[in-house]
């Protein structure tokens, strides 16, 4: 392994560790609220006892989300220092104001946690849904720089040099929407999944009734809806890249030739070498029709791309199908649990849609961590799209893949002991209950 | 605006030792408490610092922004040269941060108690330590740019008396801060005496830890003398810190310590005032005598931009901290749950 492929390897695993803590962290809070909500307005002890074993949990995946996330901010200085170089004072605003937003919410997570006796108890609400919210402005906010990377502006690239810089420009930079609404919409799915099918695991297990029911109904409801208006946001994502970065979009659709009625693939494997993509079902010009809204239209393919400026098809393009599946997944399983809820169905507290609400426990999140790879590697190979390519921004330092082995063993064991104190937490519960 | 990142940059580095340091101060007295005392330092401090840890924190993370936004070069040079330190840093903050949230928060108190009290308080311990290190070396002048060989480069940056002694001088002050902070948040005369015992050792600790300093600075010829006596400033900021080392040695032997933390707040911000004036505007001095100033802007655009996003973020942010530190001011029996 390279020092390139090492240090891309080691921030690919950083972000994909750190993303499922901020997402829980961004969306969790809402939960506690909504909990602690039907508490203050019904005095329902269940309520109470919800709010505080979510936020039990909170504290955990919030501590560690907050130091994972600090290891971010070093660790792109100490792979990529000339990307930092240089693109540090340009995005700079995202990140200083995002430094702001995360304060805010470490502060009010401290009065939310430690602040159930003392603190009055509308203010005490307040203070969780201020966690929540700053949590997600934060999120929206570094997302921004990641739109920058993308879609870089607010600079003059003259001779190699960045001119004229205007932090505000590089800011609103035209990918931060798109992605931001995508993301932020991809957490609450993400997390109201996983929280869902935890708790219907245990009302399946015959745990303690009342308690489990509430917490799913929260989880799914919020999260239903959320997988619902995802592929409108996603719909406009694809748009904007097949406009903006058309290698990306040829690489994740795998469409090795320009050409009008450019077919939509589902699944298939690319054949790089003959150009073709096996055992995939083609829907010939629905591509085009998706992105320009004619079926005619001409899409551009890999081959006006030059060859050193190419993505990995076969990452780019399994991610995206990956992400894609698992997104129109849930989104139907969605529709069929909220049509349920509204139409006051007796099936949808069966046992049988509980499973399939089990079985989609881990889904959302493997659909952000395969979203977030068709970003990044689809990016691939430049770290600012058209401007800097990665292997111009990675450290001097050999040896990388030594951190890589570290962080990996690192993260492993962060793994296995959130998820260690998770379980402890569950029988927590059922020692409560009973 | 270049006045105000400045500013911002300077404390936040020093609210990070102040707030940061003494938490890391308070598990390395967590290590040096005799068996039967340990608990006791482990609930005050987690009374203490609970519901604020995360917070100060982020002083921390500021710091590292503001470098990255508004002196590139300085943050890119130093996480270049500074990998490794950094390295172990990080792991240090990643293992303290979960152990001390995983100790409180596990829902079962058994056996695995013990393992994250050992986790956290080593991290506590090489915390500090690496960065002490990291901030002697930037300024020791042993970063070679030119350097061709692993060693020399990323070895030899830092591996050097200065940096080490200050990694041993941050440690003694992140558990002298600690002991200090704690006599006021104690609960019953027993504990306290036990505190104004600790800081007593630990006020000798400091000032051996120093003289080593000074000792290593001439090791490796490193001008520290010459920073905090080059300029009035400096040289007025050293002498209020001997002054107020003196004072709290008075409020230790009349056992004055319901504010014994003034002094040694103000002791604190002394000595980092009068170190970096005298460095000021460097901040990173490399092996071929070239110098990483604050005057190296990244650009006027990005320091007005970042100088704005400062002052409104410290002005949602401080009315926000000292409230939270004032409802919780340790004196309080509660627990998260």
């Amino acid at each position: 392994m390279n020092d390139l492929l090492a240090a891309r390897s080691q921030m690919a695993l950083s972000l994909g560790f750190h993303i499922i803590f901020s997402c829980i962290g961004m969306v969790m809070p809402f939960f506690m609220a909504v909990a602690e909500y039907f508490w203050l307005k019904t005095h329902d002890k269940i309520y109470l006892q919800l709010a505080k074993a979510w936020s039990r949990g909170v504290a955990i995946f919030f501590a560690t989300g907050a130091v994972s996330g600090t290891v971010l901010s070093f660790e792109l200085g100490m792979l990529w220092p000339n990307f930092m170089a240089h693109a540090g004072p340009i995005i700079g605003m995202p990140f200083s104001l995002e430094g702001t937003a995360f304060f805010i919410e470490a502060i009010a997570l401290g009065f939310f946690m430690f602040g159930w006796n003392r603190l009055k108890p509308w203010f005490h609400w307040l203070t969780g849904l201020v966690v929540g919210i700053f949590g997600v402005i934060s999120g929206i906010l570094v997302l921004s720089a990641n739109g920058w990377m993308n879609h870089p502006s607010g600079f003059d690239y003259i001779n190699g040099e960045f001119r004229n810089i205007r932090p505000v420009q590089a800011l609103l930079n035209p990918g931060w929407f798109p992605e931001a609404m995508h993301m932020t919409i991809a957490a609450f799915v993400a997390t109201g999944f996983a929280v869902a099918g935890i708790h219907a695991f245990l009302l399946l297990k015959g745990r303690p009734f009342l308690f489990h029911a509430r917490a799913f109904k929260i989880a799914a409801v919020i999260a239903g809806v959320a997988a619902l208006v995802q592929p409108i946001s996603g719909d406009h994502s694809a748009r904007f890249v097949a406009k903006n970065q058309p290698a990306k979009l040829a690489a994740m659709e795998a469409h090795y030739y320009t050409g009008p009625r450019a077919p939509l693939l589902l699944g298939g494997i690319p054949d790089n070498k003959n150009k073709k993509v096996d055992y995939a079902i083609q829907l010939p010009g629905v591509l085009s029709l998706l992105i320009y809204g004619d079926v005619n239209a001409t899409v551009k393919g890999l081959d006006q791309i030059p060859v050193e400026d190419q993505p990995s098809v076969t990452i780019a393009h399994f991610s995206f199908q990956i992400m894609v599946a698992l997104g129109t997944a849930l989104a139907a399983l969605s529709a069929i649990y909220l049509f349920g809820v509204i139409g006051r169905r007796r099936w949808r507290d069966s046992r049988r849609l509980l499973g399939l609400f089990v079985v989609a426990t881990p889904m959302g999140f493997l659909a952000v961590e395969a979203g977030w790879v068709l970003t990044e590697a689809g990016r691939q190979p430049w770290i600012i799209q058209g401007v800097m390519r990665t292997s111009e921004a990675v450290t001097p330092m050999p040896g990388i893949q030594y951190t890589f082995i570290l962080f990996t063993l690192v993260y492993l064991v962060l793994t296995f002991m959130v998820l260690l104190l998770l379980y402890r937490q569950i029988r927590f519960i059922n020692v409560l209950s009973n | 605006m270049l006045t105000v990142v400045i500013l911002f940059l300077w404390a936040s580095i020093l609210l990070y030792i102040l707030l940061g340091g003494a938490d890391f101060g308070a598990g390395i007295l967590e290590l040096l408490s005799p068996p039967g005392e340990r608990t006791i330092t482990r609930q005050l401090t987690f009374r203490a610092i609970g519901p604020i840890w995360e917070a100060n924190h982020m002083w921390l993370v500021i710091t590292v922004v503001i470098l990255f936004v508004g002196f590139p070069s300085i943050y890119a040079t130093v996480s270049t040269y500074l990998h490794i330190p950094l390295l172990i840093l990080l792991l240090g903050i990643v293992a303290r941060g979960t152990a001390l949230s995983f100790r409180s928060n596990d829902a079962i108190k058994d056996d695995l108690q013990r393992v994250y009290s050992r986790v956290f308080i080593a991290a506590s311990v090489i915390t500090p330590f690496f960065l002490g290190i990291i901030a002697g070396s930037i300024v020791a002048g042993n970063i070679d740019p030119a350097a061709n060989d692993f060693r020399n480069a990323y070895l030899y940056s830092w591996l050097r008396w200065f940096p080490l002694a200050t990694g041993l001088f941050t440690q003694c002050i992140c558990a002298w801060l600690a002991s200090i902070y704690l006599i006021g948040r104690s609960d019953t005369e027993e504990d306290k005496r036990i505190f104004i015992h600790h800081t007593v050792i630990a006020h000798i600790v400091v000032l051996v830890s120093g003289i080593l300093l000074f000792l290593a600075a001439t090791a490796d010829n490193v001008p520290l003398r010459a920073w905090i006596s080059g300029n009035v400033v400096s040289l007025l900021a050293i002498l209020a810190a001997v002054l107020g080392y003196i004072l709290i040695w008075f409020m230790l032997l009349l056992r004055l310590t319901s504010i014994i933390n003034i002094p040694a707040v103000f002791m604190v911000t002394m000595l980092f005032l009068s170190v970096t004036c005298g460095l000021f505007p460097n901040v990173v001095l490399l092996k071929n005598g070239v110098t990483l100033s604050l005057t190296a802007l990244a650009g006027r655009q990005s320091i007005t931009d970042l100088g704005w996003a400062l002052l409104i973020g410290g002005l949602l942010i401080f009315p926000a901290l000292f409230y939270l530190i004032y409802i919780f001011d340790g004196r309080t029996k509660e627990t998260s749950l």
